[in-house]
C-alpha cells in the first residue's frame, strides 16, 4: 500500500480464504444479521468465475444475496495474464458462464476497468453476454517508487489507484457508457458508480453522469461513516436542487449540454 | 468477524491541548471524550491528518501513551509521535487548540496475567510509549515489573525518567552507547528475565526487535506478547492493508488483520519468516493461500 495525492495505491489483492469459506461462514453471518449482499466474485480463468458463482448458489444463505458483481479486473491466466476487463471476448465469456450458474432473478453486474481504449466496447460485450448492470470503475493501474530504497513501494510492483484522485476518470467513464445507451448504441442497463466519492456532491457528479447507485471505497478509510454521510448529503443536495425523485437526476447532465458544442 | 469490531468505537474531533518536544519525539495530548474511558494498554488510536480537505486520506495509527478519563477538560488521550512522512510531520507541527479527528480505542490490548508474576516490558524507540500504563496495570495486580528501553541513540529513547517511576527495575540500551548499555535490548533481555524470574515479556517496537525478543523469551521459558507495527491505512478492519500471517490455537496459519486481531499477538504465533524481504508475504501454508495467489 502507498498513499498518493488524494488517493492510494494498493496491491492487497484478494485477501481472504476463498469462496467456500465465504459461503459457509461470512455469508451465513451476513444473513443472520439481515444484510442484503451484493457479492463480488473473481477468478483466474473464466471457468473459475463460474465455479465461484456455483459455490455461492449452493450456500445455505444464498437467499441473502441480492446480486452478484463480477470483478473482471483480474488477469486471465489462460490468456497470457491479460485482464478480462481489457478484452471484450474474455469479458463476455466470463459474464455468459456466470449467468448460466445463477437464477434469472439474481442480477449480475460487470465491474469494468477504466484502463481500456474504449470502455463502451467492453460495456457492450458484457451487456450482450447477459450482464444486467455495470459497475464503474475499478482502480487504475499505477506505480509508486520508494525513493529511499529505490524499489517499487508495493509488493505487487504495480497496484490499483483509487480515491478522489480518480473521480474525474469515473465520471468520464460513466458519461461515455451512459451516452452510448442514450444514443441506442448499447442496451440501457443500470450503472453503479464508484470511484473517488468522498462527499454527497462527488456522488452527485457520478449520478448526473448516469449512475443509479453509488459505492464508496477509499473515502471510508478516512471516515468510516462516509457511506452513510454521502447518502445523507446526496439526498440533501437533490432536495436542494428540487428533484422530486432520485431517478430524475440520473444522467441529467446529458440533457444540459452546451448547444454550441 | 472479531468481537471487538462489533462495538461502536468512538470517532471524535479531538482538541489538542498540549504539545511538547521529548527528545526526537512530539508528545501530544488531546481531549477525546469517550476514547479515554474505554481504552486499555496496548490499544491505539487512528488519526486523520491534514484537516477536512486534506489530500492525505489515510489514517495514521499511534499507540495510546496514556489516558486521563476525567481530566479538567473531559477525557484526554496522549500519543507520542515520531515525525517521519507528511502525516506525522503535520501532527508534529500542530499548535494547541487544533482539532484532529480521532478514532479509538482500536485493537486488542495487552493481556494481563492472572497471577502476580514478574514481567519484563521492552520498548524500542517510541515503542515504549504504551508500556508505562501497562506497567501501572501490572503493578496494581502485584506483578514485579522490569523495563528495558532501547533505541539507536539517546534522543530516540522515550520515557527513561518515567520508567524509573513506573517500574521496579530499568535497563537502557543504545546502539551507539550514548546512554546505558551499548547494544540492543535483546542483548540484555536474557539476564533481566533470569534475574527477575519473569514469566511474561511484553514488547513494542520495530518488527525485527519483536522477533528477537520473542526468540529470547522462548529460550528463557517466558511468554512474549508483542504489539506489532504493520502498515495500516484505515485502522478499523475494512481495507486489508495490515494483514499478516499468524498461527492460530489450532496450529493453522491465517492471514489476520493486525488492526482488529492485533496489534498485540503472542510472539510465538507470528510468522516472522514472512517479513524477511520487508514486504509481508503470504506463506504457502497459510489458510486460503491458493485463493489469494494470482490476484
Ligand atoms: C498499532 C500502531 C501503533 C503505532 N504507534 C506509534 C507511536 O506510538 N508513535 C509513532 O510515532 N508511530 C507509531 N506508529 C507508526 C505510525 O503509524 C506511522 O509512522 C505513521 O502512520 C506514518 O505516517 P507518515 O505520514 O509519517 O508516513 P507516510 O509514509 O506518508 O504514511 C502513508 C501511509 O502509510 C501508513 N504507514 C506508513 N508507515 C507506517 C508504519 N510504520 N506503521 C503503520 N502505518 C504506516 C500510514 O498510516 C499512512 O496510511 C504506529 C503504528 C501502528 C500500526
Ligand atoms: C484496498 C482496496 C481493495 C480493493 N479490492 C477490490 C476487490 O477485491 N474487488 C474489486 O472489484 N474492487 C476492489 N477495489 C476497488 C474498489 O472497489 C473501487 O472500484 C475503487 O477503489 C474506486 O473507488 P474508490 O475511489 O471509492 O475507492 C479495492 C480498492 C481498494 C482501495
Ligand atoms: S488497517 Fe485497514 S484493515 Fe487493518
Amino acid at each position: 500500500m502507498a498513499e498518493t495525492p488524494s488517493g492510494m495505491l494498493n496491491s492487497i489483492g484478494l485477501q481472504g480464504p476463498g469462496v467456500n469459506d465465504f459461503a459457509q461462514n461470512d455469508l451465513v453471518w451476513l444473513k443472520s444479521v439481515g444484510a442484503r449482499v451484493l457479492a463480488s466474485i473473481a477468478g483466474n480463468t473464466a471457468g473459475e468465475y463460474a465455479d465461484v458463482a456455483a459455490v455461492l448458489r449452493a450456500s445455505p444463505a444464498f437467499d441473502a444475496v441480492v446480486g452478484i458483481e463480477v470483478n473482471i479486473s483480474c488477469p486471465n491466466v489462460a490468456n497470457r495474464g491479460l485482464v478480462f476487463a481489457c478484452d471484450p471476448l474474455s469479458a463476455a465469456k466470463v459474464i455468459a458462464l456466470v449467468r448460466e450458474k445463477l437464477p434469472r432473478d439474481i442480477p449480475i453486474f460487470a465491474k469494468l476497468s477504466p484502463d481500456v481504449t474504449d470502455i463502451v466496447e467492453i460495456a457492450r460485450a458484457c451487456v450482450n453476454a447477459g450482464a444486467d448492470g455495470l459497475t464503474m470503475i475499478n482502480t487504475l493501474l499505477g506505480m509508486v517508487i520508494d525513493t529511499d530504497l529505490l524499489r517499487p513501494q508495493v509488493a505487487g510492483v504495480t497496484g490499483g489507484l483509487s480515491g478522489p484522485a480518480i473521480r474525474p476518470v469515473a465520471v468520464r467513464a460513466i458519461w461515455q457508457v451512459r451516452a452510448a445507451m442514450l444514443e441506442g448504441r448499447i442496451p440501457t442497463v443500470p450503472i453503479i458508480g464508484v470511484g473517488g466519492v468522498r462527499t454527497g456532491d462527488d456522488a452527485l457528479q457520478l449520478v448526473a453522469a448516469g449512475a443509479s447507485a453509488i459505492q464508496v471505497g477509499t473515502a471510508t478509510f478516512n471516515d468510516p461513516s462516509a457511506p452513510i454521510r454521502v447518502n445523507a448529503e446526496l439526498a440533501a443536495a437533490l432536495q436542494d436542487k428540487g428533484f422530486a425523485r432520485f431517478s430524475d437526476a440520473v444522467g441529467i447532465a446529458h440533457t444540459r449540454l452546451d448547444p454550441r458544442r | 468477524m472479531s468481537e471487538t469490531s462489533q462495538e461502536r468505537t468512538p470517532q471524535v474531533a479531538g482538541e489538542l491541548i498540549a504539545t511538547r518536544r521529548v527528545g526526537a519525539y512530539h508528545h501530544l495530548t488531546f481531549v477525546a471524550p469517550g476514547v479515554a474511558e474505554l481504552a486499555k494498554p496496548g490499544q491505539f488510536v487512528a488519526l486523520a491528518v491534514g484537516g477536512d480537505t486534506s489530500a492525505n486520506l489515510l489514517r495514521r495509527c499511534f499507540s495510546i501513551h496514556k489516558v486521563s478519563p476525567s481530566g479538567t477538560y473531559g477525557g484526554t488521550v496522549d500519543v507520542v509521535v515520531a515525525a517521519r512522512g507528511p502525516g506525522t510531520r503535520w501532527l508534529a507541527g500542530l499548535g494547541a487548540h487544533h482539532e484532529v479527528n480521532i478514532i479509538g480505542p482500536l485493537g486488542r490490548p495487552f493481556p494481563l496475567p492472572k497471577e502476580p508474576v514478574a514481567c519484563v516490558l521492552v520498548g524500542g524507540g517510541y515503542g515504549s510509549a504504551p508500556l508505562f500504563w501497562l506497567a501501572a496495570a501490572l503493578r496494581e495486580r502485584g506483578c514485579h515489573v522490569e523495563m528495558i528501553l532501547g533505541a539507536a541513540t539517546e534522543d530516540r529513547l522515550f520515557g527513561v525518567i518515567e520508567a524509573r517511576r513506573a517500574a521496579d527495575g530499568v535497563t537502557v540500551t543504545t546502539d551507539d552507547g550514548s546512554m546505558g548499555v551499548k547494544g540492543w535490548v535483546s542483548d540484555v533481555l536474557p539476564e533481566v528475565i533470569r534475574r527477575s524470574h519473569a514469566e511474561v515479556v511484553y514488547g513494542c517496537g520495530p518488527m525485527a526487535m519483536l522477533r528477537s525478543i520473542t526468540e529470547v523469551a522462548a529460550a528463557e521459558g517466558a511468554v512474549a506478547q508483542v504489539a506489532v507495527e504493520e502498515s495500516m491505512a484505515c485502522g478499523i478492519g475494512v481495507c486489508m492493508t495490515c494483514v499478516m500471517p499468524v498461527v492460530g490455537a489450532d496450529g493453522q496459519t491465517r492471514m489476520v488483520r493486525s488492526c482488529v486481531d492485533g496489534p498485540v499477538f503472542r510472539g510465538d504465533r507470528v510468522r516472522w519468516d514472512a517479513f524477511e524481504s520487508g514486504w509481508g508475504r503470504v506463506p504457502d501454508d497459510a489458510y486460503g493461500a491458493a485463493a489469494m495467489r494470482g490476484h
